[in-house]
């Protein structure tokens, strides 16, 4: 080793495309071997049914359930709805009751983990209503409201309502009370404090809470809508069991997987935008 | 002390707790007075009550007994005359720099472009031009901290409290945060109290310096210390200095 080995100086720009390319890349191998897992599992299960290992009324294959997608796009057969009137049917209810779970759950919980007096007021009723399983209410909603889209709504916003006000609740507890006095020593309000300090500090729970309350709203949906309804992605897959069409419950499990996870990834995204900060 | 104006002065100040169904004094009947921009240095040894009597000075607690006045008025809650630079970082995580900064202009309602102003001129004194669109946890401890005092000054307060604002950083970022601050001071001229447990801080920082006895803590003794600035911290007289109020010093628990 006579002469000292040449050492490439990179500028800073070079340097950091270096390093997002790096990153890049990762992304893209870690994507691809998503992509490739589920192509991997569709086709085991393809195999599976056609080889026959797995009796055609207990499961279809994915081809078929894609050949009824296509079916279902436009023949309302044997349920009564075509697929988009089901989804139709599923999002109004569950949008509904998980939107009207955030508005009141989330000021609610807020205000009962900062206003001592308010806690005091409204938490004894809550930890009683609290325990109860959403889907018990479905007889006494049904005998309330019908079949309709208010009474689903309803267990769905119960189901949603719950995560919303316990994580609001708890994240605005765990404020730092550094931070809170450091707003005092401005001269700031209680107001001032919970508005600017307090309710940014609850927002990470907030998210955590609300992405349970996500999951919990579309899986009440689904029970609800198995227990009283005449439309829906829950119907359609309680017709599916009456009518021994193992390809239509599956149709129904799988489309509503997609959805769930549709709103799980816009939730991320918003969540991104707001929490920017963390990163 | 003829001459000098008397700025802030606490009278029989004492603070005690309820813990565990017994009482118990974090302190007792503190007595000083505070000088008109001066560099005062409370020192104490660990849990002694160093920060209980700055939240009492700084309206956040309010005492069993005592009073504290403000240019002779008596101080009740939270003033806007007095800022604090606390022990712990205090910036608010979702805020940039610049945000955290003006913080306290904005909640007092002043109008975008001069809080801006206020708060890049302290943030250029603290050394942290540059830095004004990231985010704390994108920082270092001494640069969080620089960010403290900018935040503090920028509301423009009379008395300035600092609670062991150096505690946590090493050694060298210490030595140099305290000869920026020194130098702050001296462009400009506002009350400090200053809170340490660390004597040669103490020494090198204070136009005097209050020295606390253990818990329930109340006053040992005050120091002036006339050496001129900057001041050398191995000079014969420093160390004199140094080890009188050394030997005068109680031992942390
Ligand atoms: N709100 C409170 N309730 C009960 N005890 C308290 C409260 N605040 C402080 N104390 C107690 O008072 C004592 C003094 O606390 P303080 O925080 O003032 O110590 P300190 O001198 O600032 O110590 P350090 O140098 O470690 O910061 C401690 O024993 C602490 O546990
Ligand atoms: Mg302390």
């Amino acid at each position: 080793m006579g002469s000292a080995p040449e050492t490439k100086k990179l500028t800073q720009e070079q340097r950091i495309a270096m390093v997002q390319e790096k990153k890049r890349r990762t992304q893209r191998l870690y994507l691809t071997l998503s992509i490739i897992g589920i192509l991997v599992f569709l086709l085991i299960w393809e195999i599976a049914s056609d080889a026959g290992f797995v009796n055609s009324r207990y499961l279809a294959a994915p081809s078929t359930i894609f050949k009824l997608f296509i079916t279902k796009l436009t023949d309302p057969n044997p349920d009564g709805a075509v697929l988009g009137v089901n989804i139709l049917a599923s999002l109004q209810v569950s949008l509904t009751g998980f939107f009207l779970a955030i508005i009141v759950g989330i000021p609610l919980g807020l205000l009962m983990g900062w206003y001592g007096g308010f806690e005091s007021f409204v938490r004894p009723i809550f930890e009683l209503v609290r325990p109860i399983p959403p889907v018990s209410w479905i007889p006494l909603t049904i005998v309330w409201l019908g079949i309709g889209l208010p009474a689903k709504a309803f267990i769905v916003f119960f189901s949603a309502f719950v995560p919303c006000v316990i994580n609001a609740y708890t994240g605005i507890k765990q404020t730092s009370p550094v931070l809170i006095n450091f707003a005092k020593t401005c001269g700031a309000s209680n107001f001032t404090i919970f508005w600017k300090v307090g309710i940014p500090s609850s927002l990470t729970m907030v998210f955590a809470g609300v992405r349970v309350a996500l999951g919990n709203a579309w899986a009440t949906l689904v029970a609800a809508e198995m227990l009283a309804a005449s439309s829906g992605l829950g119907y359609m897959i309680l017709m599916g069991r009456q009518f021994a069409r193992p390809d239509l419950i599956l149709l129904g499990i799988v489309v509503i997987g997609i959805i769930g996870v549709t709103f799980t990834a816009i939730l991320g995204r918003v969540e991104n935008r707001v929490l920017g900060w963390k990163k | 002390m003829d001459g000098k104006k008397v700025k802030l002065s606490l009278e029989h100040i004492s603070q005690s707790y309820v813990l565990n169904n017994r009482a118990f004094d974090a302190v007792q009947d503190i007595n000083f007075d505070v000088y008109d921009s001066e560099f005062l240095v409370l020192l104490g040894p660990g849990y002694c009550g160093k920060t209980v009597l700055l939240n009492i000075i700084s309206g956040l607690e309010e005492p069993v007994d005592g009073t504290v006045r403000l240019d002779g008025e008596v101080v009740k809650g939270s003033d806007p005359r007095i800022g604090m630079v606390f022990q712990k970082t205090s910036l608010l995580p979702w805020k940039t720099v610049m945000e955290n900064v003006e913080v306290g202009p904005k909640m007092a309602g002043v109008a975008k472009e001069e809080r801006r102003k206020t708060a890049q001129k302290y943030i250029d004194l603290v050394g942290l031009q540059g830095f004004e669109k990231s985010y704390p946890t994108q920082l270092s401890g001494g640069m969080k901290q620089r960010v403290g005092i900018a935040r503090a000054y920028t509301n423009s307060p009379e008395i300035l409290l600092m609670d062991e604002p150096f505690g946590a950083l090493d050694a060298q970022t210490r030595y140099s945060m305290e000869e920026e601050i020194q130098k702050i001071w001296q462009s400009e001229k506002r009350t400090i109290i200053f809170v340490t447990n660390n004597i040669e801080e103490a020494v090198y920082l204070g136009d005097r310096i209050v020295l606390l006895t253990n818990r329930p803590a109340h006053v040992k003794a005050i120091y002036d210390i006339d050496l001129p600035r900057p001041r050398d911290t191995v000079s014969p007289e420093f160390l004199r200095i140094r080890k009188e109020i050394s030997d005068n010093t109680d031992l942390a628990l």
